[in-house]
């Protein structure tokens, strides 16, 4: 809490606010005044914010829907100029990687996070890994593709799905690790008691009991970080690097979504363009479809019956 | 007290006088049913037990093994130019790939400027937005327009970037820019020629993506401060907003600047919106209407076309820097938001 | 049939607090019998000594012997299997949240492997029938879960789960301290059915209880056994004088 701060300068802060109180009972109408331009600052503020969220939405469903048709999801690229091309090779690539991703990402991070809640509650370890994880988090997610560009595409002299899955999937581990331990912490102590109680193996208690009765809360982490990868187009560059065919061979380059939209971006093609509008909104409502299924499950209540 | 108390019960065979006096009954083995001895079959499974406790702590030991391999071989893989330029690569502002000179100058310039243009537009309103919601906004609203801001963390950079492209980037050129050159020009941050892409426009995105993250930490440090806070200010006589300033943001303030400084480590990495409107160019101008690049544009930019390992080890240390940097200002901030939470978890990401 | 629990010497601490002094008792086998005193007197730690929960703390230590049915729990063999021996009913009923009642009752049995279908059945019925629950749930077994029953039927349901795996010494605490009387009343009278069959260990709280059901009364205070004797000598001729204040509600 502020509190401590707060007490130790709370008289002071009291001297302070009365002596400036008193002052300007002399100008209470610019008291008045201030009051209300900070109330309509506020709101333009938040107007202000709410703005380019909404420019950008009706944006993407005007300029992205047009193109959404039958093609956009089954074709590959056409060359320039030709009609008819669409994006299915990145659809499809984006779910290869976010699959690699997910099952190198999901399974370390769920274990992460047992170990943070169940083995090294309150110890100096569990602190640490819980602040690097944070700050991991802040890493920029270049800097992550640059790593693992150095580790897996130099020796394997090639760009290629497993790179770019390596690459998503470290950065999904220490938010899944995070929302884990935060889920477990909350499973009540006494659930806990009664399967030791009887005699159950620890790993079995956890995994059967603790990790069960906290799946709904954990799954809606994962799902949290796999939205968050799901438009990651930086680590993407050096190690996916995209590639205009069918590919789902993991040792060969292979297209996503978030990269087609970027080349497609930077084109002087108007039909290119359009088709980033388009694969824009398909990536927008994939996200948009995880972020509220999440609020609509922490705000429910992640945890049935366990109270 | 009327109580119904048990009877002293009659004896039993399995009763044994002791000598002193009283009576004990003997602990017979109990006989076993078909249920125990499958359970007494199950033996202790401690070996299971520490086999998937040492697992769980290598997973969670996975998470130092992710940076320490980040560091190693960002390390590792700039030496060339580590040998070569040593500290003075921070300094040189000549970026010349093809003469094998490489200068990172021009890009920490870049970072730095549309850092700052960012932080000027984006504190203010997240500030303003996280007062609004925390303090003033009415509780039937408070959820949808929160989860709107949230919604704002969502979107992908390459969006944004797309967005700022086609849509941000006209809309300067024509309205905001003409003005700001008009009324700031004096300045020498806003002179022609202007084609709208720059580091003006790299700031003004990034601004909005680094608002969400600053408006919600610092709605997370002003719930913390404590009501009796905001109770013993209006009882002297405030104001609604001198409540908020002097009973909130002041105890929150150091909160806030945490949120600030996380909000800063952001815009430091970003990479793709910067990268699609700031016009990569290895330059140092004065003007903010000048195409320029930041660290992460530009290994993005050149890092799929660097031909020789100089060029690659030039952008790899580049990207080290990044990394160190952005490394420190996060754990700065995380530290300044932790005092103030005092430890509860840091919901954004 | 149940065991006798031998207790020797047994100290405990929950970091440097000490919480247990030098506790030695002969618990009788297929008698109930009941632990009281004060709140903080140590009753609680002693009963969770026996079946080795109190270890589950990282900063508990425990010295001592406790031999139940001629075996060292604590040097003789491992806690998880010390408890498939001696099962524990809560203060506040815990069901598993995420099961059903038969997968409830049955949790015992199936986290530790056993797959036997038939065998099951008969298991989660027959612990059913002696928690004095059949009756009231045997149409919605795997219907419902565990946590939508009413708080007394919720405890029935963990004391069911606790004989499911058919241990030789039943221990409980304040089972029904957060139950309305009814459901006490119940329980107390699955009680009296249980001893017959197994070992049973009450801390309690409420002195009329433990004289209703119990043949044999422990008083502890402050983390030591004042007096262990037959109830009926307890409630009216307490050999020490803090016994006879506690009952005589002095203090406490």
């Amino acid at each position: 809490m502020g509190g401590d701060a707060g007490r130790a300068g709370e008289g002071e802060l009291m001297s302070g606010a009365a002596v400036s109180l008193r002052a300007s009972a002399l100008n209470r109408r610019w008291r008045w005044v201030a009051n209300h331009m900070a109330t309509w600052l506020a709101v333009g503020a938040t107007l202000l914010v709410i703005a380019p969220l909404v420019a950008i939405f009706v944006d993407l469903v005007y300029k992205g829907a047009v193109s959404l048709n039958w093609n956009f999801f089954t074709k590959l690229p056409v060359p320039v100029g030709e009609k008819g091309g669409g994006m299915a090779n990145a659809i499809v690539g984006s779910g290869v990687l976010l699959g690699l991703a997910s099952a190198m990402g999901v399974p370390i991070g769920i274990a992460a996070g047992i170990y943070l809640s169940e083995y090294g509650r309150g110890t100096k370890l569990s602190i640490l890994v819980r602040f690097t994880a944070d700050v991991l988090n802040g890493v920029p997610s270049i800097v992550m593709g640059i790593a693992v560009y150095a580790l897996i595409v130099a020796p394997m002299k090639g760009f290629s799905a497993f790179a770019g899955g390596v690459a998503l999937g470290i950065m999904m581990i220490p938010t899944v690790a995070r929302t884990t331990e935060e889920m477990l912490l909350m499973v009540p102590h006494s659930i806990r008691e009664a399967a030791l109680g009887l005699g159950v193996p620890n790993w079995r208690s956890m995994l059967s009991i603790t990790l069960k009765t906290a799946l709904p809360g954990v799954i809606t982490g994962c799902m949290l970080a796999f939205a968050r990868v799901a438009g990651e187009t930086a680590p993407l560059l050096f190690t996916a690097f995209g590639n205009n065919f069918w590919s789902t061979a993991l040792n060969q380059p292979i297209e996503a979504l978030p990269l087609q939209i970027y080349v497609y971006a930077l084109s002087p093609y108007d039909e290119w363009h359009r088709l980033a509008w388009a694969g824009s909104l398909v990536l927008i409502a994939l996200i948009v479809l995880a972020v509220s299924l999440v609020r609509y499950v922490t705000t429910r209540g992640a945890l049935k019956g366990a109270r | 007290m009327n109580l119904r108390i048990q009877e002293p019960r009659a004896p039993r065979n399995t009763d044994v006088a002791l000598p002193a006096g009283g009576i004990v009954s003997v602990a017979v083995p109990a006989p076993t049913s078909p249920i125990r001895s499958y359970l007494q079959s199950r033996g202790n499974s401690s070996m299971a037990d520490s086999t998937f406790r040492w697992l769980m702590l290598l997973c969670a030991l996975s998470i130092f093994a992710i940076v320490a391999l980040i560091a190693t071989e960002l390390v590792t893989h700039s030496q060339i130019t580590l040998a070569k330029f040593g500290w003075k690569f921070f300094v040189g502002s000549a970026w010349d790939p093809v003469n094998n000179n490489f200068g990172a100058l021009p890009f920490i310039y870049g970072t730095i400027m549309t850092s700052i243009v960012a932080l000027v537009i984006a504190v203010p309103l997240a500030v303003g937005v996280a007062v609004f919601l925390t303090e003033m906004c009415p509780k039937a609203l408070r959820g949808g327009l929160s989860f709107l801001t949230e919604l704002l963390a969502a979107i992908p950079s390459v969006v944004y970037g797309l967005w700022a492209i086609f849509v941000l980037v006209p809309l300067l050129r024509t309205y905001i820019n003409p003005f700001l050159i008009d009324v700031l020009g004096w300045t020498g941050l806003f002179v022609r020629p202007d084609f709208g892409i720059g580091m003006f426009a790299a700031g003004v995105i990034l601004a909005i993506m680094i608002l969400p993250i600053i408006s919600s930490l610092t709605r997370e440090v002003m719930s913390a401060v404590p009501h009796t806070q905001r109770e013993a200010v209006l009882a002297l006589g405030a104001t609604r907003w001198e409540m908020i300033r002097m009973g909130v943001l002041r105890n929150a303030r150091i909160g806030i600047v945490g949120s600030i400084i996380l909000g800063l480590g952001r815009a430091l990495g970003e990479t793709m919106a910067v990268a699609m409107v700031i016009g990569s160019s290895p330059t140092i101008s004065k003007s903010l209407l000048a195409p320029a690049a930041t660290m992460a544009s530009v290994i993005a930019n050149e890092f799929a076309e660097a031909s020789d390992d100089t060029y690659r080890s030039a952008l790899i240390e580049i990207g080290l820097a990044l990394f160190l940097v952005t490394i420190v200002v996060n754990i700065l901030a995380r530290l300044l938001v932790w005092a103030v939470t005092r430890g509860a978890p840091a919901r954004v990401s | 049939m149940g065991v006798g629990i031998e207790v020797n010497g047994l100290n405990a601490w929950y970091g440097t607090n000490h919480t247990l002094l030098d506790i030695s008792l002969h618990i009788p086998a297929n008698e109930a019998t009941a632990l009281i005193g004060p709140s903080g007197c140590g009753k609680s730690t002693f009963v969770r000594c026996l079946n080795r929960m109190h270890e589950t703390n990282p900063i508990a230590k425990v010295t001592g012997q406790v031999k139940v049915g001629g075996l060292d729990i604590y040097s003789d063999t491992s806690a998880v299997e010390v408890r498939r021996r001696i099962g524990m009913v809560f203060q506040r009923p815990n069901p598993f949240p995420t099961m059903s009642i038969y997968d409830n009752v049955a949790s015992g049995l199936k986290l530790n492997g056993y797959r036997n279908r038939r065998v099951l059945d008969e298991v989660v019925e027959r612990s059913l029938k002696h928690a004095a629950l059949w009756d009231e749930v045997k149409d919605e077994l795997k219907k419902k879960s565990g946590a939508s029953l009413s708080g007394g039927q919720q405890q029935r349901l963990c004391i069911a789960r606790a004989l499911a795996v058919d241990p030789e010494v039943l221990l409980m605490d304040e089972p029904a301290s957060a139950l309305d009387p009814v459901s006490t009343a119940k329980i107390e009278d699955l009680i009296f059915q249980l001893k017959t069959q197994y070992t049973i260990v009450i801390v309690t709280h409420n002195m009329q209880q433990a004289a209703r059901v119990a043949e044999k009364t422990g008083f502890f205070l402050n983390g030591k056994l004042i007096e262990f004797d037959s109830t009926h000598k307890i409630f009216t001729n307490p050999g020490d004088k803090r016994t006879e204040d506690y009952i005589t509600g002095r203090f406490g």
